[in-house]
């Protein structure tokens, strides 16, 4: 599958081998009434081994989710067979409603329709902490 | 959050937590010039979990400002016994009172109702996360007695894990030049390692240790906590813990004579009833002293919410 192949949609590149089938689950993407592809070990001149996920479809995609499971992956819009915008990701400041607090104290695991919400406190490290009780992602 | 409220008391800049003492010292000094500030002004009481000490605390600053008190007291009689959300909740007590003080078994429950309040809301405990009013109380106390806070060697003692208080004065102090920390707890009680990572981060020094004596002489002050049952899923856990460190005169034998003991209270069998004559025991100090910062604060958060 070439991305020409695309006339309109998203095409996730760059994704470190072996996290596509978890983005692809996160995004919801098997509940999508569209062709998606997910290309996994796919060879790269840069990376040895990626997986690719293609989406035969212009969506709005959780781009911080993607930034979030990994920062290193593209994400590529295609409109008219062409591509049309090459989003660069990074770690999202905060993260909504993408992972849920472990934690059984925190208020997020009783109060109702409570959004999750994390924060990134140390970029480096990827540590995102709970907004309400400040425990740490796993 | 469409007013200030407080929920850590790294919500408080260096010259806001310098104002607040400031202000506490003059109601001190003059209580006359602050019993009729919030006169008409309704503080809620909203206390989801057993407190005494500080519910009455809270009471007791809005009385003296010459304000009201409307009190929820445990879940039982409370409209969160039928379910109702804490952002329920807070929008509803958002048109009684002007101002909240809640207290909440669940962690983060103060910024729940802090975003959805329309005055301004003081966490007055949240599960074991955050006790900030507490930090101000020790702060006033160690003002008090010790006239800086710069230069100490501050021991903390016992559970240091869920002891919300600790962690906040911790993040509190830590801002202050030459603040070392000694933190005394058994292993299953330390501190969490997010607190240690601020102190390394910060280049804040501090020791770890499980011995008490043998960390007494450094000390400037010795904060002592309490094993607290309700923070325990397993009851074995917490009878193997709750005698760790039991203060008593002769631990203090090495201690040094300007020491300041603190502690959160209430105390179980932590600190020996046979320290409270010894005049480096500051615990009731402590708690007059937290009246006393509850006052400013209520003070400070109403005129910025524009209701006084």
């Amino acid at each position: 599958m070439n991305i020409d192949s695309i006339r309109n949609g998203v095409v996730i590149d760059h994704i470190t081998a072996g996290r596509g089938m978890r983005l692809y689950e996160l995004l919801g993407l098997g509940e999508l009434d569209v062709s998606v592809a997910l290309i996994k070990n796919a060879v790269s001149r840069k990376m040895g081994k990626k997986d690719i996920i293609k989406i035969d479809a212009a969506l709005p995609l959780n781009i911080d989710l993607i930034g979030y499971v990994d920062p290193g992956a593209t994400v590529n819009i295609i409109r008219d067979g062409q591509l049309v915008e090459k989003k660069e990701l990074h770690l999202p400041e905060i993260l909504r409603g993408v992972i849920r607090c472990k934690n059984p104290r925190c208020i997020s695991s009783t109060e109702q329709e409570l959004e999750q919400v994390f924060k990134l406190t140390d970029r480096e490290k990827k540590v995102y902490r709970c907004i309400y009780c400040e425990t740490k992602a796993n | 959050m469409s007013v200030r409220s407080l929920i850590d008391i790294t919500d408080l800049s260096t010259a806001e937590l310098e104002e607040l003492l400031s202000v506490a010292q003059d109601i001190i000094d003059r209580p006359g010039d602050y019993a009729h500030l919030c006169d008409g002004k309704k503080l809620a009481t909203l206390f989801f979990e057993p407190s005494t000490r500080t519910r009455l605390s809270f009471e007791a600053a809005m009385y003296e400002l010459g304000g009201h008190v409307l009190s929820v007291t445990g879940t039982a009689t409370s409209s969160a016994a039928k379910g109702e959300s804490v952002a329920d909740t807070a929008k509803v007590i958002s048109c009684y009172a002007d101002i909240i003080a809640m207290r909440h078994p669940k962690e983060g429950a103060a910024l729940v109702a802090a975003l959805n309040a329309s005055i301004p809301v003081i966490n007055a405990g949240d599960g074991g996360h955050c006790h900030p009013t507490q930090t101000l109380a020790d702060l006033l106390t160690i003002r008090r007695e010790k006239g800086r806070f710069t230069d100490l060697t501050v021991g903390l003692c016992g559970d240091l894990k869920f002891g919300r208080t600790v962690h906040s004065l911790i993040n509190a102090l830590a801002r202050y030049e030459g603040v070392r920390f000694v933190l005394i707890s058994p292993e299953e009680l330390k501190v969490p390692s997010y607190v240690k990572t601020t102190l390394r981060e910060g280049g804040i020094p501090y020791a770890q240790t499980t011995d008490l004596e043998g960390a007494m002489p450094e000390l400037d002050i010795l904060y002592m906590t309490r094993v607290q049952r309700e923070r325990f899923f397993n009851e074995e856990d917490y009878l193997r813990l709750k005698d760790s460190y039991i203060l008593t005169p002769d631990k203090l034998r090495n201690a040094r004579a300007d020491l300041a003991i603190l502690h959160p209270l209430p105390r179980v069998n932590e600190i020996s009833v046979a320290i409270d004559a010894d005049p480096r025991a500051c615990y009731f100090k402590q708690v007059l002293n937290g009246k006393y910062m509850r006052m400013a604060l209520i003070l400070k958060l109403l005129k910025e919410a524009g209701r006084l």
